[in-house]
């Protein structure tokens, strides 16, 4: 059902983008690309909702990314159906647009439209990129996303990651009698689904790779333990026998493995378990607490928390070995370590003098850098394209707490909520969708 | 019944506790009802009449004490925390018929995933503790809520140290 679109790309003079339009991301502070998004050119009266739709929505998406400034578009000069047939650049430079996105809607058969969608750099007058989409009902939105993430690539040479969706755990309910609910949506909020009805408490989803399945913790039955949940089924099924309390699951990389910890007898130890055979196999031996592991990309090390030394830090251990490798050295305790899909960083959670911070470390440890902090933040996930970071936060409110959900890039200063119909914890990222 | 005379002291911060059905004071579990109590006078022992069905879960918060507490990020029963599962272990001797699931608790100044151990570490230790006092090990199981379940909701080192507990309920 999500792969029902066709792309072509239209006439292609991508010779990368001109100099002066591409953005570094890795500096500091950026100063964002001024971009005007008309009003798509509707060629009949039923697009006229979709011509004003798909442009609100990518613009929303690049403007929060904190790389991209909208401009008023009361200022603009040139209509939306002659910008789509021939922009005239001039008028568009006058207005400070370095970058401008033009579209054409045309209808298809069986309630279909072709957007016909075009990048331009103002300035050089050239196309950077154009591609067809073949919009309905069901995957407008997508559409927009898809479009958004191609000016993100084509103007940072990244990749995006708008085309994604959050599972979090809804929350509602006083601190006592707090419900949670398995929930998931796009990553701009749409489509928002509860997937469980509240009745378990439920804990911590991830997204596997292909984002079929979700992992999670509930309550079911009294017994707390890692459930797997089929998204295009709604079948929720228990993952391995285990003698005890199974918490903290995360995919492989190759989505074969669910790797998890395992409390009995007052120990937590982390075991991997093959999800074809169900076989599980035990990661860690030690006497401590060893908990939220996270695999590097490659799937040939797992990063994790243990307090064998003591307290709360970060280690790194070989998938097939046992020598854990400590990392984090500095003051305080280190919690859920989550390792960035390309690989480079290691964003945690970390706890010093009673507050909460989100950081980023190298697997070496080097290099630690904290980007936010708050009375309670917690539990961060990566974006698809490894730059920027959701998690959630908790403010005390006298006898209650609001939770909800936030993302920031990897410099700190741009940090935005993610909407959410009431509050929000555990937030996972899904991977960018596959086409 | 020894444990029906056992001694309630009634502490001068006895009203704010009300609301959450207990308070510590020096070590001192006090717990109550509301109804079930009458007040004492100067700290003396009271031969309190109660309303809980001997053997229930009430008679075990009334005149036993279902909880203890932890310091923080510990795991580690202190001296109050031992007195008040020798009288549970002398009162799960009493009921044989019971079985009894511990629920180890952290307060919310840890990480979830964390937490959940740490109230597997907690449930255990009490679980371990009643075991060699001779209550048989089948009949306690343990679950921990890590910080999912606090009973006091202030973010003040009061609340915390509330909410850092071990609880015994009857099956």
């Amino acid at each position: 059902m999500r792969h029902i679109f066709i792309a072509i790309l239209l006439f292609v003079f991508t010779s990368s983008a001109h100099a002066q339009m591409r953005l570094d991301i890795t500096k500091g502070t950026v100063e964002p690309i001024s971009i005007a998004i008309p009003e798509f050119a509707a060629t009949t009266p039923a697009q006229r909702k979709l011509a004003r739709d798909l442009p609100d929505i990518i613009s929303k998406d690049l403007i929060s990314s904190g790389l991209f400034r909208k401009i008023d578009p009361n200022s603009y000069i040139q209509d939306p159906v002659s910008t789509a047939t021939k922009p005239r650049f001039s008028e568009w430079r006058s207005i400070d647009a370095k970058a401008l996105v033009s579209a054409k809607l045309v209808a298809e058969g069986q309630g279909n439209t072709r957007v016909e969608y075009r990048l331009w750099d103002v300035f050089s007058q050239r196309q950077l990129n154009g591609m067809v989409y073949v919009a309905n009902d069901g995957n407008w939105r997508r559409i927009a996303h898809l479009i958004a993430d191609d000016i993100y690539k084509r103007m940072t040479g990244e990749n995006g990651y708008f085309d994604s969706r959050i599972v979090y755990i809804a929350e509602s309910g006083t601190m006592g009698q707090r419900v949670k609910r398995l929930a998931i949506m796009d990553f701009d909020g749409a489509n928002h689904k509860y997937l469980t009805n509240g009745r378990d408490l439920v804990l911590t989803p991830r997204f596997s790779p292909n984002e079929q399945m979700i992992a999670y913790m509930s309550y079911k039955g009294g017994k707390p333990r890692v459930y797997l949940y089929n998204l295009e089924s709604g079948q929720q099924t228990i993952l391995g026998d285990f003698p005890g309390m199974t918490f903290s699951p995360r995919f492989s990389p190759s989505g074969k493995h669910v790797i998890m910890s395992l409390a009995k007898n007052g120990n937590t130890d982390i075991y991997e378990l093959e999800l074809n055979t169900r076989r599980a196999r035990q990661i860690t031996f030690n006497s401590g607490i060893d908990t939220s592991p996270s695999y590097s990309p490659d799937g040939s090390r797992i990063v994790f928390e243990s307090d064998r030394g003591g307290s709360q830090q970060l280690y790194v251990v070989d998938t097939h070995g046992d020598k854990a490798k400590r990392i984090s050295f500095g003051k305080g305790r280190y919690a859920n370590p989550v390792w960035s899909p390309r690989g480079d960083i290691i964003a945690f959670t970390k706890m010093q003098k009673g507050k909460f911070y989100i950081g980023v470390m190298k697997p070496d440890g080097s290099g630690e850098r904290l980007i936010t902090t708050a009375y309670h933040v917690e539990g961060p996930t990566w974006a698809p394209n490894g730059r920027y970071l959701a998690y959630f936060k908790e403010v005390p409110q006298g006898k209650r707490r609001s939770a909800k959900l936030y993302a920031i890039d990897l410099t700190g200063y741009n940090e935005w909520p993610l909407k959410t119909p009431k509050d929000g914890s555990d937030p996972a990222w899904s991977p960018l969708h596959e086409e | 019944m020894p444990y029906r005379i056992l001694m309630i002291i009634v502490l001068a911060v006895f009203v704010t506790a009300c609301s959450n059905k207990e308070s510590m004071d020096e070590g001192v579990v006090v717990t109550s009802d509301r109804e079930g109590i009458s007040m004492g006078v100067d700290g003396t022992g009271y031969d309190v009449t109660s309303s809980a069905l001997p053997g229930s879960q009430e008679d075990l918060v009334e005149n036993v004490g279902d909880r203890v507490f932890f310091a923080y990020d510990s795991y580690n029963l202190s001296d109050e925390a031992r007195s008040v599962l020798d009288r549970q272990a002398q009162w799960l001797g009493q009921y044989q018929s019971l079985y009894i699931t511990i629920e180890g608790h952290a307060d919310e100044r840890g990480t979830r995933e964390y937490n959940l151990a740490l109230g597997e570490r907690r449930a255990n230790a009490v679980r371990s503790y009643l075991v060699a006092l001779g209550v048989e090990a089948h009949r306690l199981s343990v679950v921990s809520y890590g910080k999912e379940r606090p009973v006091v909701f202030d973010n003040d080192s009061s609340a915390w140290s509330q909410n850092r507990r071990g609880v015994t309920t009857i099956n």
